[in-house]
């Protein structure tokens, strides 16, 4: 049976991981591979780069640290942050990139999407949605969640599957950092109307939130960040639950 | 131990190269018919679409020159794929090592494709697989499959069976990748250079 994917989502600032980490005994000072590597040791499925680089000399530090990642890790990853050319996709592609996700620069230009798609294979393209509530509709967010669009979620979600994305990452503005749950009835409507995977963001607080998300809201990933990175929750642990659980997991 | 990765710029090889580097292997990335015929090994990979790259490889010559290999080759993915005889992928005439067509998954129940993630594989056979248990995850991602046939060496289920891995004489072939699938991954790779 396809299990479901646990994912971890770092943040990289000129080629180092910008949050402090901390997992039990170890300690590592922003080398995104090292995290890397101890999050694939302890059995995650796959993970996120997300680059917050402001500048476009550090931008420049992603490829090595693509390469590196690449290089020293035998589990698949994405890259995401300020990608919004086909030439952009190239390089990280060259330097060994799995896959790449596209958020603002999508929504600035949907025909993004679609050349990447028919270049490099939909299976090498997130499209990466932020969205939250405006007047009770849900509208897609841009530019790291600060500039409201006037675009419906669920008809973005659809028209980029259209366009040729391979998967959807779905993080819910409402939920994240509240460590409450994920958007499961968002992300079951979602999941349900389209026939690329989902992975959903924003939200995680406690095991059962996976759970659940995996189970009721029909996400094929679930991805989180702070919870894995502070220690609230280790992906053995956690792994162990959701079988327990009766979800199909990746031991 | 020199292994030969085809290149004919079909997607990403870093990890696989990187991997094999690791296992002590000294790598080569050719398009050249000498250089590739005279490694011990060759590496066949392949990720995106099927029409494309036959074109790729014919363009360098090299739709001629994969079949008559006599050393172990690997086909990973598309890799493995077009060495098969028929893809439906775009109405593709492969390189008919295998006698089998590429089938689109038909979905049942609205199952999502591609087919991505982590899926546990059975009916292992060696030598690609020695030391591996059945139910082992490995890492997919594909919307084409290889039926269950004759020289299948081992078998995926998603929506329906199909080869997770094929091998006929020197011809191996995985649909998973090894390269991202960790340990086990690995040790498929290991064993391959065994041969």
């Amino acid at each position: 049976m396809l299990a479901k994917r646990i994912i971890a989502c770092l943040d990289v600032k000129d080629g180092q991981t910008v949050k402090g980490v901390s997992f039990e005994n170890l300690r590592y000072a922003g080398d995104p591979v090292e995290l890397g590597r101890a999050y694939s040791q302890q059995g995650i499925d796959e993970l996120v780069y997300l680059d917050i680089t402001a500048t476009n000399e550090g931008r420049k530090q992603i490829y090595s640290l693509v390469e590196s990642v690449a290089t020293n890790l035998n589990i698949p990853f994405t890259i995401g942050g300020g990608i919004s050319s086909v030439e952009d996709a190239e390089n990280l592609l060259i330097h060994g990139a799995d896959k790449i996700s596209v958020n603002s620069a999508a929504v600035k230009n949907p025909q993004l999407v679609s050349d990447l798609a028919k270049k490099f294979g939909k299976q090498f393209v997130v499209v990466a949605i932020d969205a939250k509530t405006v007047d009770g509709l849900w509208k897609v967010h841009t530019h790291g969640g600060k500039r409201p669009t006037d675009i419906e979620l669920f008809a973005w979600a659809k028209q980029m599957e259209d366009r040729g994305a391979g998967e959807i990452l779905f993080t819910s503005m409402e939920h994240d950092g509240h460590q409450t749950g994920f958007a499961c009835k968002e992300i079951a409507k979602m999941s349900q109307m389209l026939s690329i995977p989902v992975v959903a963001s924003g939200g995680a607080g406690a095991m059962s939130h996976f759970k659940d998300v995996l189970t009721e809201g029909k996400a094929d990933a679930a991805l989180a960040a702070g919870v894995f990175h502070f220690g609230q929750i280790a992906v053995p642990e956690l792994k162990k639950y959701l079988a327990n659980e009766g979800v199909a997991v990746r031991i | 131990m020199k292994i030969a990765i085809i290149d004919y710029k079909a997607g990403n090889i870093k990890s696989v190269e990187a991997a094999l580097q690791r296992l002590g292997c000294q790598t080569v990335l050719s398009r050249n018919s000498a250089e590739i015929q005279s490694a011990d090994k060759v590496v066949f990979p392949g990720v995106g679409n099927a029409g494309a790259a036959m074109q790729a490889l014919k363009a360098f010559g090299l739709d001629k020159v994969i079949p008559t290999l006599k050393q172990p080759v690997l086909g990973i993915c598309l890799g493995m794929q077009l060495m098969c005889k028929y893809s439906e992928e775009e109405d593709t005439q492969g390189l008919g090592i295998f006698d089998v067509s590429v089938e689109k998954f038909v979905v049942k129940s609205g199952e999502k494709i591609p087919h991505m993630g982590w899926n546990d594989i059975y009916k292992l056979e060696k030598p690609l697989f020695d030391g591996l248990e059945s139910g082992s995850y490995m890492y997919f991602v594909h919307s084409y499959k290889v039926p269950v046939f004759g020289f299948t060496a081992a078998i995926c289920n998603y929506i329906t069976d199909f080869s997770a891995a094929i091998h006929k004489d020197n011809f191996y072939g995985t649909q998973f990748h090894p390269e991202k699938s960790g340990t086990y991954g690995l040790r498929i790779l290991e064993n391959f250079i065994k041969l």
